[in-house]
């Protein structure tokens, strides 16, 4: 069971443990985190579970695929080199610990 | 031999008359019965009713594919009515290369810029139905609005629009069985057949609309020339019935919620949300199908090589299991997860549009309507595949 981080837009702190295999959206929607608005539900196809990975962890994190980078140039916030879609981040024991920010927008 | 003889098995029938215009006890029963069933009618298949499996039937694309069709007809047994669809019934490679392209074309970055005339028209259309107070919810503005927005959007001309309706119905009727309702619109389509290819042609493309630019990615190389009249024949089939009965539905959630609807007059803003809920409690498409390519497992039951899996959106996005109170048509929901345009590699391509044509029509409902009446008893059009109204007769009391 990762623990994820996420920092959200105000500043603040949330953390939460979620099962091997979800992504970082699931994760995030299931547990009622603000920000990560998952309208596609986790197809690449939205562009609204934009989030900034830390720095630290950034490329530790499988790269993008295409589908990824394409919707990325869509994202309502500014892209960011460490700018992913948390629908495409799947957890494994090896992020034990991400830490993720929530950009102030997703639409 | 026989490995799927374990399962549940249900008499039910998913496309008799009486389960298409109520299929929501069906569904209780499908999913009650386990995560995969069989359905007598149809020895051939088996069917998903729970949001888990259906969800995990979208996502591996690899066991479950496309290619021998997404209705309950079997590629590999029968020739399709039609050649083949290159992104619907396509599987990797020739999916991934063809998706790309749709998908630029169809981005949110690329919906940002028809938004402002989508609005506009939603307007418009809002306003000559306040106007006449008593309307149709269905002809006077569900079916009108999408028939203007997204062909002008694909760069079709206006004559003959109609032939698109006709289209929409057979295609989405051929995903069942052979019944009497594919019969029907087999009967319809004549000439429209040469219309919708005719109209697949660069020559009678608006330059610089979505169809035109399939034909600018031909011409770049990235899908050839051949390619390129069946994939704008994907925009004229798959975005016009759906949307419709998006909208339709959606009208009929709010008509018969009030006080959902007294949240949205109040805020405007929540329409996004409302439309995205409507997808959720009333799925416009029903069913869609996968064939396994091998010998599998779905929720560590058997099944076996060849056999179509049908896959219960509309019974997904209503499993207790997934969510709290389904039955419940409810805008403050947080509905991400469902399953209205379907999961993974196949989630409708066209979803972003959607969603626009959903947000500014009740946005502008929202803002020039304080309440929605059923006036008359709605009647449906029954189709193997869409949950669709024919007439939805309301009255719209102005703000």
């Amino acid at each position: 069971m990762p623990d994820i981080t996420f920092i959200l837009a105000d500043g603040s702190e949330r953390g939460l443990e979620a099962p091997e295999g979800v992504s970082v959206m699931a994760a995030a929607t299931g547990a009622g985190v603000p920000g990560i608005v998952a309208e596609c539900g986790g197809s690449a196809m939205c562009a609204t579970c934009h989030v900034y990975v830390d720095e630290a962890w950034a490329h530790r994190l499988p790269a993008p695929l295409a589908n990824e980078l394409e919707m990325l140039e869509c994202t309502a916030a500014e892209r960011l080199p460490t700018s992913r879609l948390s629908c495409q981040l799947k957890l494994t024991a090896a992020l034990q610990g991400l830490v993720v920010r929530i950009p102030d927008r997703q639409q | 031999m026989n490995e799927t003889a374990n399962l549940p098995e249900l008499d039910d029938d998913p496309y008799s008359a009486e389960n298409l215009i109520d299929p929501y006890p069906m569904h209780e029963r499908m999913r009650e019965a386990g995560p995969v069933v069989k359905l007598t009618p149809y020895p051939s298949l088996v069917a998903c009713a729970r949001h888990e499996q259906v969800h995990a039937v979208f996502n591996d694309h690899a066991t479950f594919i496309s290619g021998a069709g997404v209705g309950l007809s079997n590629f590999n047994l029968e020739t399709p009515f039609r050649p083949k669809s290159l992104i619907l019934e396509a599987d990797p490679p020739l999916h991934t290369q063809t998706r790309a392209v749709l998908s630029r074309i169809l981005s949110p970055k690329a919906v940002m810029q028809i938004r402002a005339t989508f609005t506009a028209v939603a307007e418009q259309m809002v306003e000559r139905c306040v106007e006449k107070g008593r309307i149709c919810g269905i002809h006077d503005l569900a079916q009108i609005y999408p028939l203007k927005v997204f062909p002008d959007a694909v760069g079709v001309e206006d004559d003959g629009r109609e032939n698109l309706l006709v289209y929409g119905d057979l295609i989405f009727n051929s995903m069942g069985p052979r019944n009497a309702l594919l019969a029907r619109a087999a009967e319809r389509m004549g000439p429209v057949t040469d219309w919708i290819m005719t109209h697949c042609r660069r020559e009678h493309l608006r330059p610089g609309g979505f169809g035109d630019q399939i034909y600018q990615a031909a011409d770049a190389g990235e899908i050839s020339h051949e390619q390129a009249p069946l994939l704008v024949r994907s925009f004229l089939s798959a975005g016009v019935d759906t949307t419709i009965n998006g909208l339709g539905n959606a009208l009929f959630a709010l008509a018969h919620h009030p006080g959902q609807y007294a949240k949205l007059h109040a805020d405007p803003a929540l329409a996004r949300p409302a439309f995205e809920e409507a997808l959720r409690w009333e799925s416009t498409a029903q069913t869609f199908y996968r064939t396994a390519v091998r010998d599998c497992k779905i929720a560590g039951l058997p099944v076996a090589e060849n056999t179509k899996i049908l896959c219960m959106l509309a019974s997904a996005n209503r499993d207790p299991r997934r969510w709290p109170e389904p039955d419940r048509y409810d805008i403050e929901r947080r509905p991400s997860g469902h399953v209205a345009f379907g999961a993974g590699i196949h989630g409708c391509v066209g979803q972003a549009v959607a969603r626009l044509e959903g947000e500014v029509v009740l946005a502008a409902i929202a803002k020039r309507v304080r309440r929605i009446e059923v006036a008359a008893p709605h009647t449906r059009r029954l189709n193997n595949t869409l949950r669709a109204l024919d007439t939805l007769p309301l009255n719209l009391i102005a703000a």
